[in-house]
């Protein structure tokens, strides 16, 4: 291969990089600022957005550019409430994903050679399934006349506890999210896990270390790079899903998402749904900086 | 008492025998190699000293005391691994650290012990480096170092000079038998690379299909090779067929068919009438110009039909009249001589009466 920058590498380059680079650019830089633009800018008096200079047979009403909706964001502590347990029902997701997707991807990853495509498919199977179906099949199993609810009563009535209400819970709101997103925390996990090198553990052992100890400083510390980036993978998804609220959870379970949509497809206020919007975003870019921020290659050098 | 016994160890793999009903006993001190092709159950053997496999016959008893319960992490025997297995998220001096880590060792001990290591294996400003930051050989010998650190009654190596390159191996083996030295430790080696096990070992284990085909000191294995296999294996030799006329205690009197009569070394169990192969290493064949027929003991004209240079040396390879090739081997001594003899050159091949082996099996 002719390596250097010769004008037919830098053609090639172009046109392998360019395309994707495009998209990117209409479908996400460009749609970004709109919304960045639309934050600045006054409702309409029927939803949508108000025109930004005034015309001529207007009586009322508000144009220009504003940061009201900014105001209006920081002014009530009802949004940062919000903010603050989506990013708590987020955390929890991830972290409930994580406990249970480290077993299995290493399961998976100790298993067989032949067997482990058949377990990834398997993991990856529910995606055949509609999402919204899947998420309704949880409605009926978390209902109140569901096996599965007259089972966890049962067995909390011989502890003397009152019967519960699963649906509508902010508890069928995790059991949604986590179910879903799942997949997504036992794929990166499996990826790292397969590629490390048996005989780290067999001189792990040899040098005297148990079970747990080759687990905590061997298996563990070289799985941080999947560990993140499932991490990320099941955190930001789950920060601005409404669906899964929507459908599982109760009138006081209203996340993020939820505000938003409501926004654009309820109250038709768009400045005030954009601004929501940008301060996920800023909010999802700044827990990802401080993510890389610890996951920092230093502190884990690739093989 | 033996360090280390290996009583009647026998392993199996469905209906592969990997180790067949093998004793070695192996003091302390000692520089010990278990020398043999590959598939030969050297590794079997060494995995089950260390503890990851066990046998499924017979007893591995260290200090007198049998292991079969003791877990890998729980014998005080460490393993230097083919692949070095060195942890990449640690530096090297956590690496050395590990094993006294795990010992529960106290840190200001841990501390003094890590740079005594380091600085035993020439690393004392490595300490802070990944191992991904190492050379083959810089690998190699924080591989040493933290086998070594935490005083193991047994070292285990396996392989461990495998992935070098020539020039480096041999100043690693150099290293080796000092570092062995130094520390007193006992080395339990594997290769299948017979200089390198006779070049370091104070013993050696000829192993071929589970079987220990010859156990004795690196210049009787070379010198004396049991069988057939073990003069095969440990370096160059030329085999022809023979039948034993005379067995006297001083000599044998050898038959070798269409060539005439062989006086090799005289040898235990050698009865008239056996047949076998007369084995004779290509250093101790003389060659020379004198091409007519002389009787002499040993002595038979040939024809030369190759030669191999190598720089120091050159073997050529002698057709006698029967059609067996024997190789002689030369020192180019004098300065810018490759060869002495062309292909093609009739030549004169003899050896002392004393030279070379019958192998009856």
């Amino acid at each position: 291969m002719i390596k250097g920058n010769t004008k037919a590498n830098r053609t090639a380059k172009w046109l392998v990089s360019g395309p994707p680079l495009l998209f990117l650019l209409v479908f996400f830089v460009a749609p970004s600022l709109i919304m960045l633009f639309t934050s600045l800018r006054f409702p309409g008096e029927f939803g949508g957005l108000a025109p930004i200079a005034a015309p001529a047979e207007a009586v009322h009403g508000e144009y220009g550019l504003t940061l009201e909706t900014y105001q209006f964001f920081f002014s009530d502590i009802l949004y940062a409430e919000i903010f603050l347990k989506s990013f708590a029902v987020a955390a929890a997701s991830t972290l409930i994903c994580l406990i249970m997707a480290y077993p299995l991807a290493l399961l998976i990853a100790r298993s067989e050679k032949r067997f482990r495509n058949l377990m990834v498919l398997l993991v990856v199977l529910p995606f055949a399934s509609n999402f919204l179906i899947r998420i309704y099949a949880w409605m009926i199993i978390l209902g109140p006349e569901s096996v599965f609810s007259h089972f966890i009563n049962a067995l909390l009535g011989a502890f003397g506890i009152a019967p519960v209400t699963l649906l509508f819970s902010p508890f069928a709101v995790l059991v949604g999210m986590v179910y879903v997103h799942l997949p997504f925390m036992v794929l990166p996990l499996y990826t790292n896990l397969e590629k490390h090198d048996p005989a780290l553990l067999d001189a792990a052992q040899d040098l005297g270390a148990n079970a747990w100890q080759r687990f905590w400083r061997v298996t563990w510390p070289l799985s941080l790079p999947g560990v993140f980036s499932g991490a990320a993978l099941v955190f930001i998804p789950v920060l601005g899903m409404f669906a899964v609220p929507d459908i599982l959870g109760g009138t006081g379970d209203i996340l993020i998402g939820n505000l938003i949509k409501d926004q654009f497809l309820g109250t038709r206020d768009w400045p005030f749904g954009s601004t929501l919007s940008i301060m996920l975003t800023l909010a999802v870019l700044a827990i990802t900086a401080l993510a890389a921020w610890f996951a920092r290659p230093a502190a884990i050098p690739e093989r | 008492m033996a360090l280390l016994e290996i009583r009647n160890v026998t392993r199996r793999f469905g209906d592969f025998t990997a180790v067949d009903n093998v004793s070695i006993s192996i003091e302390a001190g000692e520089f010990f190699t278990l020398l043999g092709p590959s598939g030969c159950g050297k590794t079997t053997l060494l995995r089950m000293i260390a503890g990851f496999d066990l046998p499924d016959a017979g007893q591995i008893l260290l200090d007198g005391k049998d292991m079969v319960g003791t877990p890998p992490e729980k014998r005080p025997i460490h393993t230097v691994f083919q692949s070095y297995a060195l942890f990449p998220h640690m530096t090297v001096a956590d690496n050395i650290a590990f094993p006294l880590k795990m010992a529960g060792t106290t840190p200001d001990e841990i501390k003094s012990r890590v740079r005594e290591a380091l600085d035993d294996v020439r690393l004392s400003n490595f300490g802070n480096r990944f191992p991904q930051e190492l050379s083959g050989g810089q690998k190699q010998r924080v591989a040493f170092a933290r086998g070594l650190v935490n005083r193991p009654r047994l070292l285990l190596l396996d392989e461990p000079l495998g992935a070098l390159d020539a020039k480096l191996r041999e100043e690693m083996q150099i290293e080796l038998i000092n570092l062995q030295k130094e520390r007193g430790v006992t080395f339990v080696f594997i290769t299948h690379a017979q200089n390198e096990a006779l070049a370091l070992s104070h013993r050696i284990a000829v192993m071929n299909q589970g079987k220990v085909e010859q156990l004795d000191e690196p210049s009787r294995i070379y010198g004396f090779p049991k069988n057939r296999f073990v003069a095969d294996f440990i370096g160059k030799i030329s085999i022809m067929n023979a039948q034993v006329l005379e067995a006297a205690p001083s000599h044998l009197t050898l038959s070798v068919a269409e060539l005439g009569e062989v006086t090799a070394p005289s040898k235990e169990g050698i009865k008239v009438g056996d047949a076998g192969v007369l084995a004779i290493r290509p250093e101790q064949v003389r060659i020379s110009h004198h091409a007519e027929e002389v009787e002499l003991k040993n002595h038979f004209i040939g024809k030369v039909r190759g030669f191999l240079y190598v720089g120091d040396v050159t073997t050529y390879i002698v057709e006698l009249p029967n059609g067996a090739r024997i190789e002689a081997l030369l020192p180019n001594s004098a300065p810018g001589r490759a060869k002495f003899f062309e292909a093609g050159d009739p030549v004169a091949v003899s050896w002392r009466h004393d030279a070379g082996t019958f192998l009856n099996d």
